[in-house]
């Protein structure tokens, strides 16, 4: 209380006469500064470190938490296709392999089609159209993810079931090897539709990015492209792609993530079946349905403990994948420096 | 000054106040619970009910049952509730006690174009190889030969199970353990197991289940009575023990409690599948409650055992209004009587 009225006098009784506040600043506020600056500095780092304490108390969590699992099956947890929990036999190659899958897909589908959107939006689009197809797009991405999965499964799957999936078996279905992938019972849920689900959540994602970093690319260099008789794919695949890459593979990975850990929608979509299948038509799992489908019910140790191992290779597979794409984006960088 | 003799008026209204809502009750805090999803509606209308006659009121949180478990053996709070009973050597180990509160019915539900609500009959054996993936079309002889009033078409079954863990899972896999010894042996009886056919699916609670059903042609799942019902799905009949075949309704779970041998179960180790009598539904199963035998705080026991003794005499129309099947009367004094001579407060007195 009484510091404060202090300041307030001490600024009043200062104000009348400019010079002489310029002259001597009180070294009672001086030293009242210094502290606010040091308060500062060190809460934001403490914010900051916060951050990185949470982050290892959550690994080291869960690392804990997965010893039980880790003893009692060791690396076989990650080859192993069976889930049994009667007789309390685990192994996580199903969810890991529904996972992959899935995102696998979902980009697939993802970034061409993200790629389009954005080439559009700045490149081809009519400028009165830019704004409310942007907005639609960003919108999309706030959409919660368990309308997906109840859209999904109530409106998506039944339509998927009943005309895409029998025209699917029949032609792609009928190539040698890879028609194997397309064959099986249409029933509208399975590995395919989850990868579908995912491809329409990411989109936004992705698209949104690419628009940012495409919209940032200096006209200079896209006109002077045109000049020399560029058409408009090469002046986006030959200036403002390379001009762009870091946002771009940003984006991407930003999208890839969100994949990787979407719980509610996969849930609804993918049949929750631990089973290593030969087609996407049919039931798969991912890690993180799985961890949402049992944790509450998981009864027993080892039950339990191998859902939080699932958690942690989800966990790394996420940092694989982040440290894959700097790895890229360091690799992308050097080419640069070697040609100019 | 001011502010003192501010804060010391607001207090002595406020407790006032609290006294005047309190007036007909003792001064006791909330009761608080934690565990299976199953009974939520039931506990929750409960709840409502008997804080309104009462003012206690009860935090129950439905987190599951292994998560009802866990918290219980933790201590953090007054009551658990799980759909699958605890043996009764681990109940003994963490010193609980166990009662059944409230039963439902699980129910086998069918897509198969032109059968309706309950024109299809079914075997326990049956249905325990349609789940095994032995039998997978649903012209198979051993589905035709018990319809045959039925034009069953040559199409593949789709077998829908619940994904998450569930009592209901639980009482479903006991009933197939019960009636087929390949069941038993191959798969066993857990919340959740691993599903052995070929094209089993899982749905997400009893709404995906029954979403899946009524999506996939040919489908075939099992959801508790009210969402059968709810939903209007085609429900099966069920050859019970005694051979005969019974609609799903409260009347057939009614019976199959009472045919239920509750004296001799140790820690009220009961589940009510395949249970004998000409009108029992024969996937019938109680939920239950835990409680701690050696009560820290009697009082607080006391309260929480007083809104269970009203709930089996006064909560028995809401729980049929909401298609729970409420306990018979002399299941509920077995119980009571257990509570007498189980549950202590820290001095070593009975509590009930």
């Amino acid at each position: 209380m009484s510091t404060v009225a202090n300041t307030i006098e001490g600024l009043s009784r200062g104000l009348p006469d400019m010079s002489t506040v310029s002259r001597a600043i009180p070294a009672a506020s001086l030293r009242r500064q210094y502290r606010l600056d040091q308060l500062f500095r060190h809460a934001t780092r403490g914010f900051a470190f916060l951050v990185l304490a949470l982050l290892i108390g959550i690994i080291a969590t869960l690392i804990l938490g997965s010893l039980p699992a880790l003893k009692a099956f060791g690396l076989k947890f990650l080859v192993n296709p069976h889930w049994n929990p009667v007789t309390e036999e685990f192994g996580a190659l199903v969810p890991i392999v529904g996972t992959l899958v899935t995102s696998f897909i979902a980009l697939l589908i993802g970034i061409p089609v993200s790629f389009g959107i954005a080439l559009f939006l700045t490149e081809l689009s009519p400028v009165w159209l830019r704004r409310p197809l942007g907005t639609a797009i960003e919108l999309l991405a706030a959409i919660p993810s368990i309308i997906y999965g109840m859209w999904g499964l109530f409106v998506f799957a039944p339509v998927f079931a009943t005309y895409v999936q029998p025209a699917l078996t029949a032609t792609l279905g009928t190539i040698p090897l890879v028609g194997k992938l397309f064959q099986g019972p249409a029933i509208g849920i399975g590995i395919l539709t989850a990868g579908l689900i995912l491809a329409i959540m990411v989109i936004p994602f992705i698209a949104s990015v690419m628009r940012d970093v495409f919209e940032i690319v200096p006209s200079v260099l896209k006109e002077s492209a045109y000049a020399l008789g560029s058409t408009t794919w090469e002046v986006v695949w030959n200036v403002v792609l390379p001009y762009t890459k870091v946002g771009v593979v940003g984006g991407v990975m930003l999208g890839l993530g969100r994949a990787l850990g979407e719980t509610m929608a996969v849930t609804f979509v993918i049949g929750n079946a631990h089973r290593l299948t030969s087609s996407l038509m049919l039931p798969g799992n991912s890690i993180a349905s799985t961890l949402a489908n049992e944790f509450t019910e998981a009864v027993g140790d080892l039950y339990f403990s191998s859902l939080i191992e699932l958690g942690l290779i989800l966990f790394l597979i996420t940092f694989v994948v982040l440290a894959f794409s700097k790895l890229l984006l360091m690799r992308l960088a050097k080419q640069e420096g070697q040609k100019t | 000054m001011q502010f003192v003799s501010f804060s010391r008026a607001s207090v002595l209204a406020a407790s006032a106040l609290a006294l005047g809502l309190m007036s007909h009750s003792s001064l006791a805090v909330d009761i608080t619970g934690a565990g299976a999803t199953f009974p939520y509606p039931i506990y929750a209308k409960w709840a409502e009910a008997y804080k309104q006659k009462t003012g206690v009121g009860l935090n129950y949180q439905s987190i599951g049952s292994g998560g009802g478990i866990k918290q219980i053996r933790a201590k953090t709070v007054d009551f658990g509730a799980s759909d699958a009973p605890l043996k009764a050597d681990e109940l003994a180990k963490d010193g609980l006690i166990q009662f059944p509160m409230v039963m439902g019915g699980v129910v086998p539900v069918v897509n198969v174009e032109g059968v309706q609500p309950g024109k299809m009959k079914l075997t326990g054996a049956v249905l325990a190889d349609i789940y095994l993936g032995k039998i997978s079309k649903w012209n198979d002889a051993r589905i035709a030969g018990l319809n045959g009033d039925l034009k069953l078409p040559d199409q593949a079954i789709t077998v829908v199970h619940r994904a998450d863990g569930s009592g209901t899972t639980f009482i479903f896999t006991n009933y197939l353990s019960k009636v087929s010894g390949e069941w038993k042996d191959k798969v066993g009886n857990n919340a959740s197991v691993s599903w052995p056919a070929p094209t089993s699916s899982g749905g997400k609670g009893n709404e995906g289940v029954a979403s899946f059903v009524q999506r996939i042609k040919g489908a075939i799942g099992y959801v508790e009575y009210a969402y059968a019902k709810q939903n209007k799905m085609a429900y099966t009949l069920l050859q019970n023990k005694e051979g005969a075949f019974v609609a799903p309704n409260d009347k057939t779970f009614q019976s199959a409690a009472a045919g239920a041998d509750w004296k001799n179960a140790a820690g009220f180790y009961e589940i009510l599948t395949n249970e004998p009598g000409k009108n029992s539904w024969p996937i019938t199963g109680a939920t239950f409650i835990l409680m701690h035998k050696a009560q820290a705080d009697g009082e607080k026991a006391k309260e929480v055992l007083k809104f269970f003794s009203w709930a089996y005499q006064s909560g028995e129309q809401m729980a049929l209004e909401l298609d729970y099947i409420p306990m018979p009367g002399d299941v509920v004094k077995l119980v009571q009587s257990a509570w007498k001579a189980e549950i202590k407060d820290s001095a070593g007195k009975a509590l009930w």
